[in-house]
């Protein structure tokens, strides 16, 4: 089976994120990245289904020089190689050209299943999923908790408000994945040393069959207008508890008529 | 006034909160059209009318038996036949893919997650965990904007809405994804984590799913939605759908108190744009503290049980 998994490299979440002033884009020279959190599960989960139904996990990133270290590590995981669509034209591109262009880099991978992660912890759109699989004309199967293949038919759960929706389709399929699904895997040492032969194809827009008018921050279907830091919260009350810590919130929430 | 189409969130019925705020919000801009497809329609359309729907357009049951994709493909079919000046869906998971779908399907920008939308459709952001406010505006298409749950305030504003039935041909590619079955979990008699105007969460220092009794409890004597950090959810103290935070849900109420909870950023992206905040925590130097309206810092398993009983007094 041909399994493409799709990596984004995010800022990670624990140092400051900004976005810049000249063109309100994300800032990604000024925190460390690392792999998209929800990404390591769609990771974890294309490796455990290739090692149950055979084939071969190929990562899929869109992203600057610097999200080489991200295909690094899951290529580290154990994915069997690589394919990195860097172009400047590429920056700034809202969620739907990037769908666009990651239909596009699919274009030459060809693949079975899709996997990715639900949602990016930098722009939370939680729509790429839907997007590709829109564009690609296969099955949705989002927000999935479980993954069950045999043969071409797959079943997801679907994770849903209310609980979850059974869902049943013939691949080929785009999934994307939520948290606890699995526990994805970390590096070994010879992992990290074979990924360092695995093979990292770097593709531009020609290369993908990108038109250049469809991407980039001046042709975005979006833009971010302005931006502020949020005003911050003023200091609140703080009380050390001396035996009526209870009954102080209780007053504090009745002076604000919550009770 | 332009028409505004609002997608109606709902369970077999019963509609959800974030549909009459999404009503409000439309109204607000032009003129709400309500848009429902899946069972349940005559046991809801008194509650859309009164919260001021204009117009009501139905598709076929059909279509909720499918994922996603299907309610995209009517919305599309509306946009191309009506020409509304926005589409507003909910920011739940399933409200931004059927906002990405359809945003390819009709050339449109799409914005997600938006706290607040002002005239001329700009839309507002809160991103980063809460620290950055940003304003967005699509420039492609028809604006196509989720709105988080709990953002715009509900105003009942009685309407006598017009019905008309909405056809759409689905293609085998919308019909990809059958649900086979939907399982309701069994939430008991508290709200909805994302739409309940209070929330009660657990974290770390609860130190025990039994001790989840104690949130519970204090949950129950407000009528709050029951909530958690991931460090408890982790320790399967908890069930996953409950976690609040930066992979789980976000939450927007009037009211949250953070129990046991010291506020790391992945805890604090699920809850910062929380009207006012109140922690119980016995670490001084927690990050949630920066955050409050209210904090005490001692021990949960005096302060939460005595504020429960506190609460149970003024009643």
């Amino acid at each position: 089976m041909n399994i493409v998994v799709l990596v984004k490299q995010v800022p990670d979440t624990e140092s400051p994120r900004k976005l810049k002033s000249d063109d309100n884009t994300l800032d990604r020279a000024a925190a460390d990245g690392v792999i998209n959190e929800l990404d390591e599960y769609a990771i974890e989960e294309a490796l455990l289904i290739k090692e149950a139904h055979g084939g071969e996990v190929t990562v899929l990133t869109m992203g600057p020089d610097k999200a080489a270290e991200s295909i690094r590590k899951a290529l580290a995981m154990g994915a069997d190689k690589a394919v990195h669509l860097k172009d400047d034209a590429l920056a700034g591109s809202d969620s739907l050209q990037t769908s666009y262009a990651i239909q596009q880099a699919l274009g030459t991978t060809g693949f079975d299943l899709v996997v990715l992660g639900a949602e990016s912890t930098d722009a939370r759109t939680g729509v790429l999923a839907a997007m590709l699989a829109e564009r690609l004309g296969v099955p949705q199967l989002s927000l999935a908790n479980k993954v069950e293949i045999d043969g071409t038919s797959i079943k997801v759960q679907r994770q849903t408000d209310y609980g979850h929706d059974k869902v049943e389709a013939t691949l080929p399929a785009v999934v994307s994945v939520v948290e606890k699904i699995n526990e994805p895997r970390y590096p070994s040492f010879k992992g990290i040393m074979a990924a360092k032969k695995k093979p990292v194809e770097t593709l531009d827009i020609a290369a993908a069959g990108i038109d250049a008018a469809q991407v980039g921050l001046a042709n975005a279907a979006t833009e971010v207008v302005d931006f502020a830091e949020a005003p911050p919260r003023a200091q609140g009350q703080i009380v050390t508890d001396e035996g009526d810590g209870g009954a102080k919130v209780a007053e504090f929430l009745a002076s604000k008529k919550f009770v | 006034m332009a028409e505004i189409l609002v997608l109606v969130d709902h369970v077999d019925g019963e509609v959800k909160k974030v549909t009459l705020e999404l009503l409000t919000l439309a109204n607000r801009l032009g003129e709400a059209s309500a848009v429902w497809v899946g069972a349940g329609y005559d046991g809801a359309k008194d509650k859309l009318a009164e919260y001021g729907a204009q117009k009501v357009y139905v598709g076929d049951e059909e279509l909720a038996s499918y994922v996603v994709a299907p309610k995209a493909a009517l919305l599309a079919e509306l946009v191309g036949s009506k020409s509304p000046a926005a589409v507003l869906v909910a920011a739940t998971g399933e409200g931004k893919e059927i906002a990405g779908r359809l945003a390819v399907k009709t050339g449109s920008g799409v914005l997600t997650d938006v706290v607040d939308v002002a005239d001329g459709f700009v839309a507002e952001h809160s991103i980063f965990g809460g620290g950055i406010i940003s304003h967005a505006k699509v420039k492609a298409g028809t604006p196509i904007i989720a709105v988080r749950p709990n953002s715009i305030a509900p105003e009942a504003a009685p309407a006598t809405p017009a019905e008309e039935q909405v056809a759409v041909t689905l293609s085998d590619a919308d019909k990809g994804a059958k649900i086979v079955e939907k399982v309701v979990e069994e939430k008991g008699e508290r709200p909805d984590l994302t739409e309940a105007s209070i929330v009660v969460s657990g974290g770390r220092g609860v130190g025990s799913g039994d001790n989840f009794k104690i949130i519970e409890e204090l949950a129950d004597s407000l009528g709050a939605a029951v909530g958690a950090s991931r460090a408890a959810t982790d320790a399967g103290w908890y069930p996953h759908s409950f976690q609040v935070g930066q992979t789980g849900k976000t939450v927007s109420p009037q009211l949250y108190i953070a129990v046991g909870i010291s506020g790391a950023i992945q805890h604090r992206a699920g809850m910062q744009t929380s009207k006012t905040i109140v922690a119980i925590n016995k670490d001084a130097e927690a990050p949630i503290f920066e955050l409050v309206d209210f904090g005490v810092v001692g021990d949960l398993f005096q302060i939460a049980p005595q504020l429960t009983e506190e609460i149970g007094k003024r009643k």
